[in-house]
């Protein structure tokens, strides 16, 4: 149930079949802004991603249209509502290729899927002496759930170490997998310095031992193609608005048989089958796991924005994105004084670095009056910063919007911070 | 706007030589600041004579601004009693905060932070050891471990 689209070709794929990211770009409203009096060139995708008329569109056709409570009336909004909502879910389990959509838990994001996780997996699995292994590279919201689960359970939070590449040293992570380790719970891309994890590695070697695994996608999902069965991942986490969807919505894939022994972990709404004041029966999957009224706009724009990734061609983005990564790698490192902080072999579309002498916020601030948005600070994920020994680090990232005038644009404004501190 | 007038000359050159930058041991207060959004952290020591502050040192890492603002906080405090202290803290939030403010008393130096605020996102960082400062003040007339203090708190 969504809005009527046009079938002309919208031409975002160029004679050689590449991606058209001028024309790409037209799909974005915001990239008609001036910020400090310059076009915008937005180069922080991977704090959050903008969202194309496609998902603007959708969430205001079933706002307008559609809007209902879901799973309760006999009323046809409800019943559109529901359908719309339900179709959200089937394109996650499309795009992702799980199995069904019960498999499928929408959730606020991917910091909730994997308090989910630990919570209730957690709960249930870990016991005083358990072991719960994760990496260095971690995002905060992959470390602080299984510091409060073990915290709980008595379990201990173990990390496998950084090289200085930025990549997960393999080696010791396989001397960290023991007999202790219960779960496995490991970034698929690293969001502060773009490193790709070998994942489907990680995951035979921990499902070696019989030890599940969760992978934060959150990085990963607008910019690889993500299969859960191919990964053999158990839980996969990732948020609506890094794929060019709405805040607020996030999706946690979960084995069914994991998912089934799970006990719920919010209580109310929608995740009951009958409640007497004496106890409840709980819903089936995917419900169990959805108390109270979910954000269904923000579920419809999730699809919406997962289909538009369909439609430009999730590989032809990926290789745009790894074009603009080699191009701006080579140019960052001929600035002087620029140091680039994470370069492991395999990296997605995002380039940390450094400016000798200038702290990252200073230069944030010079590249933002140029018009110029990129992240500087931790990137939550102060442990990364500890092992470089860096308070902070200047971050651009790519998405299918971004191009090469784009890059032009960060090198000049990079020139300029030099001319202020210099 | 130009960029050059958050950087100005007073800014880089504070920001490049900090003066008073380190600890004094012993100190008669300290404090920590932290700004949890950008991993920034700043510590002061100071040293009292009667009522008045005599000398200042502060240590840490962060942004041009930040270190530009607890330099010259530290030459702007330093023998003047807490009175003066005080008022100057005020002064200088309200430097950094309102538009058309006319400072009551001479603010010298400290005035080049003027242009901080044109930038929302850097205010935090211009008034972190302002609030480091306060904290340590307010410390040393009862005993214990040095307070701590967040831009992100009240």
């Amino acid at each position: 149930m969504s809005a009527p689209r046009s079938i002309v070709d919208p031409g975002y794929v160029d004679a050689h079949g590449a991606l058209r990211a001028e024309r790409v770009r037209t799909d974005f409203p915001i990239m008609d802004r001036e910020v400090h009096g310059r076009p915008l060139v937005y180069l922080d995708s991977a704090a959050s991603a903008q969202q194309p008329r496609a998902v603007l569109e959708a969430i205001d056709y079933y706002s307008t249209r559609l809007h209902a409570n879901v799973h309760r009336g006999v009323h046809t909004l409800s019943q559109e509502a529901t359908a719309a909502f339900e179709g959200a879910r089937e394109i996650v389990r499309r795009f992702i290729n799980a199995r069904s959509v019960r498999e499928i838990v929408f959730t606020r994001g991917t910091t909730e899927a994997i308090n989910l996780v630990a919570r209730s997996w957690g709960a249930g699995n870990l016991r005083a002496g358990d072991e719960v292994l994760i990496t260095h590279l971690e995002h905060h919201s992959n470390i602080v759930p299984w510091q409060m689960i073990c915290a709980a359970t008595g379990a201990r939070l173990v990390a496998a170490p950084l090289m200085p590449s930025g990549e997960v040293d393999l080696t010791a992570f396989e001397k960290l997998l023991g007999e202790r380790t219960r779960i496995v719970a490991v970034a698929h891309v690293s969001n502060a310095l773009g490193t790709v994890l070998p994942v489907r590695r990680i995951t035979e070697l921990a499902h070696a031992r019989g030890v599940p695994v969760l992978l934060d996608g959150a990085q990963a999902i607008a910019h690889q193609m993500v299969d859960v069965q191919q990964l053999g991942c158990d839980f996969y986490a990732f948020s609506g608005h890094k794929v060019y969807g709405p805040t607020g919505i996030g999706v946690l894939y979960g084995r069914e048989s994991l998912l089934h022994a799970m006990p719920p972990w919010q209580g109310g709404g929608d995740m009951i089958l009958t409640v007497a004041i004496e106890g409840s029966t709980y819903n089936e999957l995917p419900y169990k796991f959805e108390a109270g009224t979910p954000n269904i706009s923000g579920a419809v724009g999730l699809g919406a924005a997962l289909e538009y990734l369909e439609r430009l061609g999730r590989e032809r983005v990926a290789a745009h994105e790894q074009c603009l990564l080699s191009e701006s790698s080579a140019r960052l490192r001929e600035i002087p004084g620029l140091e680039l902080v994470g370069t492991a072999a395999e990296k997605s579309g995002v380039v940390s670095f450094t400016v000798q002498g200038v702290h990252p916020h200073d230069v944030g601030t010079i590249l933002d009056q140029a018009g110029v948005a990129v992240r500087s600070g931790h990137h939550c994920a102060m442990p990364v910063m500890t092992y470089f020994g860096l308070p902070a680090t200047v971050r651009a990232s790519f998405g299918c919007y971004n191009t090469r005038a784009d890059i032009d644009r960060l090198v000049a404004a990079l020139t300029t911070v030099r001319e202020v501190f210099f | 706007m130009d960029v050059r007038e958050l950087y100005r000359d007073v800014i880089l050159d504070h920001n490049r030589s900090p003066r008073n930058f380190g600890r004094l041991e012993p100190a008669d207060a300290s404090a920590v600041g932290h700004n949890p959004l950008c991993g920034d952290a700043l510590s002061v020591t100071l040293r009292l004579d009667g009522d008045r502050l005599s000398e200042m040192r502060f240590n840490g890492q962060g942004c041009a601004i930040s270190i530009a603002s607890a330099s010259l906080m530290s030459e702007a405090v330093s023998g003047k009693s807490l009175k003066d202290v005080e008022a100057l803290y005020r002064e200088v939030h309200a430097l950094l905060t309102e538009a058309s403010h006319v400072p009551s008393i001479p603010l010298g130096k400290l005035m080049a932070l003027g242009g901080v605020r044109e930038y929302p996102a850097r205010v935090k960082c211009a008034s972190l050891c302002w609030h480091t400062l306060n904290a340590a003040l307010h410390q040393s007339a009862d005993a214990g471990a040095p307070p701590t203090v967040s831009t992100e708190q009240s």
